[in-house]
């Protein structure tokens, strides 16, 4: 019997739609690049028990892959950089079962209901793409209450004031603050900013048969040991729990089929290296923005801005040195974050209209230290005082740090498509990333990072610091061109028009009737939020728009 | 008894890792922790099976639970290609230089060590820092195994008894015991 769809990828996306389509009573297949370390895999209803409070593994030996030796990316600033200047990580979200959700902090904030309409809202700016979304805030209000309930978040109702309206209270309330953030909010109170607990996928009390977070502190780049995080672990045990799902971890989709405006389904390459044709009735895309465009380009899709308008968040990180112990090892490894760098103010105007912009936003500032010692020694020099730094640790200790996740603007330069020749351990060829900052990221990092660090010396930071991930981008290539914020948007942005958009309000492909995009590739624009949340309710509201 | 490095190459690497990161204060320095059995536990990674490469989870027993990180897991085909490029090198196999050759860590260490000379353990401290300087991209390379087997967990080797977390007060992985709301909040 043919499936009814083929789902690829098994991240926050494709788990969302997962869990509709199979609720629905259509039969599925997930197929998954990576391994499968989140269920068990004697019984894939419940979680698996892989996962640890271990730095090598997670960030040294990457456990979660992808492996850069035999999946990289390349990178370059441009084209005048030739084919690439980088060969191996490039932004990359995790490759396992679960995807990019196993290894985030589990902050899930919703966007505003302006970030879908920035063009009527702001109008538009030199050079980028701004345009509206073909959906609204209130289109997927339900949505994002189901995906907050289906995954589990604890927030706080009313604790920003500038979040969109909610039908509901957050599921959980908010977990214990950090004590790092319990001083950094307070300051920032201070000067009039509205710190509010980070909407948060880790549970606060017991929920849905699993335990409450109890603050081991190994939350960001870690899968949970104990599964208290809400990563796709719960869509994805409820989805096996029907029966209708079939679970193929690594194994690599090369290419989907299509007989006119019709795909029939995807060709497999397996674990062992051997090669299958999986055909469906349905082909829904979740591989990650960067991955999704690349099996569209080895498939032969066309499309003019098919790759490009690739986001990233330009990040503004402003760290402080603090006259005390900031524990930032203790806890959700972020617990409070504002909003007021994204809605502006008259002195964001103002430093907008002095650089020649008609305005400017930042994003999402994020609180939090620095908890890994493996981390923190690699940035001390070696030799004898080596140890005394250790020991003395203003990194691990005594830092407290701001990270902005600003709003990056959607530009046609910045792509993905396929490196012209340097291919992966299975012979294909490999995404390639194009990107750097425009105008507006840089005018906003240099505007609002050192307000960040004006709240730092409030909360009695003794020095500051301000820099910027990727780096600014004006000497050339660096090392640090390549980004590091592991959130990809764009690529194969959605719109009413097929002339400028590739997918529709609904992440089908314009070109072909059975082909559904279920990831951040379709985001019109990056807001300055994390995608997770979106992008899974995007996802969760292309499946029942199937079914 | 060093698992993959010869004895003159251990003595070598354990008079190296003495220089990157020595005993100073109340750390152990990067000898007593056992750096250099955990940067021969890598090399030698596939002298044991599974390798060693991943502890298992989801506890180490230090914190309660079962003492689950002796073990290792299993590696995937696609896992056993990256870690036998990265640890062996692609040593001319087609398999491994589907992106051209790639020089492995037993090599690099291999022909650091020779480099550094027969002589090195007993050269003066700052002969041995001009040697190690002249290895291109060694320094670097020792440094980096020198963090992790400090401060990493110490069934991959180093971090002898904790010993180098007990100095910098880390606690290490504390699953399943965690911290209080208390502790985080008002420490």
């Amino acid at each position: 019997m043919t499936l009814d769809a083929v789902i690829i990828g098994s991240g926050p996306g494709g788990s969302a739609a997962a869990e509709v389509l199979t609720g629905a009573g259509w039969t599925v297949a997930i197929v998954e690049k990576g391994r499968n370390h989140l269920l068990d895999p004697d019984d894939l209803t419940r979680p698996s028990a892989d996962y640890s409070n271990d730095e090598i593994k997670f960030h040294s030996r990457h456990f979660l892959g992808p492996d850069p030796l035999v999946e990289p990316r390349t990178f370059r600033t441009g084209e005048e950089d030739g084919d690439r200047v980088h060969v191996g990580e490039v932004n990359s979200v995790p490759s396992t079962v679960g995807g990019g959700g196993t290894h985030a902090d589990g902050k899930v904030p919703r966007f505003m209901p302006g970030d879908f309409r920035l063009l009527s809202d702001l109008g538009p700016q030199p050079g980028a793409a701004v345009a509206d979304w073909p959906v609204t805030y209130d289109d997927l209000e339900p949505f994002y209450a189901a995906v907050e309930r289906s995954i589990g978040v604890a927030g706080l109702e009313g604790a920003n004031p500038f979040a969109g309206p909610r039908s509901g209270p957050f599921p959980m309330p908010p977990g214990a603050a950090m004590f790092g953030a319990v001083r950094s909010t307070a300051a920032a109170e201070r000067l009039g900013y509205h710190p509010y607990p980070a909407p948060t996928a880790a549970n606060s009390v017991p929920y849905d048969g699993r335990p409450a977070c109890n603050n081991c502190g190994f939350c960001s780049f870690f899968g949970c040991p104990i599964h208290a995080k809400g990563d796709p672990v719960a869509l994805l045990t409820r989805t096996m729990a029907t029966g209708r799902a079939e679970l193929l971890a690594e194994t690599f989709v090369s290419r989907i089929r299509f007989e006119g405006r019709r795909a029939t389904g995807v060709d497999l390459v397996e674990a062992d290296g051997s090669t299958r044709f999986l055909p469906a009735r349905h082909v829904v895309v979740a591989a990650g923005a960067i991955e999704t465009p690349r099996l569209l380009l080895l498939s032969d899709v066309e499309h003019p801005a098919l790759g490009r308008y690739l986001m990233v968040h330009f990040q503004t990180i402003v760290a402080g040195g603090m006259p005390y112990r900031t524990y930032a090892e203790r806890g959700r490894s972020v617990t409070h974050v504002h909003d007021d760098m994204i809605v502006g103010d008259e002195l964001s105007r103002t430093a907008a209209r002095d650089a020649g912009l008609p305005w400017v936003r930042g994003g999402l500032v994020e609180h939090a230290g620095a908890a890994m010692p493996i981390m923190e020694a690699k940035h001390y020099p070696p030799g004898a005082a080596h140890n005394r730094l250790m020991a003395e640790s203003p990194i691990r200790k005594r830092l407290w740090a701001f990270t902005m996740q600003g709003e990056d603007l959607p530009y046609a330069g910045n792509r993905v498509d396929l490196d012209p020749s340097v291919r992966d351990a299975r012979g294909f060829p490999v995404a390639r990333i194009t990107y750097r900052p425009g105008r507006h990221e840089l005018v906003a990092h240099e505007h609002f990072g050192p307000r960040l660090a004006e709240i730092l010396k409030e909360m009695g930071a003794q020095w500051t610091a301000v820099t910027s991930s990727p780096g600014r981008g004006n000497a050339g290539f660096t090392p640090d061109s390549v980004p590091e914020s592991r959130h990809n948007m764009g690529t194969v942005r959605m719109g009413t028009d097929p002339a400028t958009s590739v997918s529709d309000p609904f992440g089908r492909l314009h070109a072909y009737d059975n082909v559904v995009v279920a990831d951040s590739s379709v985001f019109v624009t990056s807001a300055g939020y994390g995608p997770t949340l979106t992008l899974a309710t995007l996802a969760a509201r292309a499946a029942h728009h199937l079914v | 008894m060093p698992t993959w490095l010869t004895e003159a190459e251990f003595a070598v690497l354990t008079a190296a890792c003495d220089r990157t990161v020595p005993v100073s204060g109340d750390g152990p320095g990067a000898v007593a922790s056992g750096v250099p059995d955990y940067i021969d536990g890598l090399l030698g990674a596939f002298t044991v099976d599974p390798p060693r490469i991943w502890a298992r989870g989801p506890t180490s027993g230090r914190f309660g639970g079962e003492e689950a990180f002796r073990d290792f897991h299993p590696l995937s085909p696609l896992d056993e290609l990256a870690w036998r490029i990265r640890i062996e090198g692609s040593q001319g196999r087609p398999e491994r230089e589907f992106n051209g050759p790639v020089v492995g860590l037993q090599e690099r260490y291999r022909s650091a060590l020779a480099s550094l000379g027969p002589d090195f353990c007993s050269a003066g401290p700052d002969e041995q820092d001009a040697r190690m300087a002249a290895v291109d991209g060694f320094p670097e390379l020792l440094f980096h195994h020198c963090c992790e087997g400090l401060y990493g967990a110490p069934e991959y080797g180093g971090n002898r008894d904790g010993a180098a977390w007990a100095a910098i007060d880390f606690a290490g992985d504390v699953q399943p015991r965690g911290w209080t709301d208390a502790q985080v909040s008002e420490p």
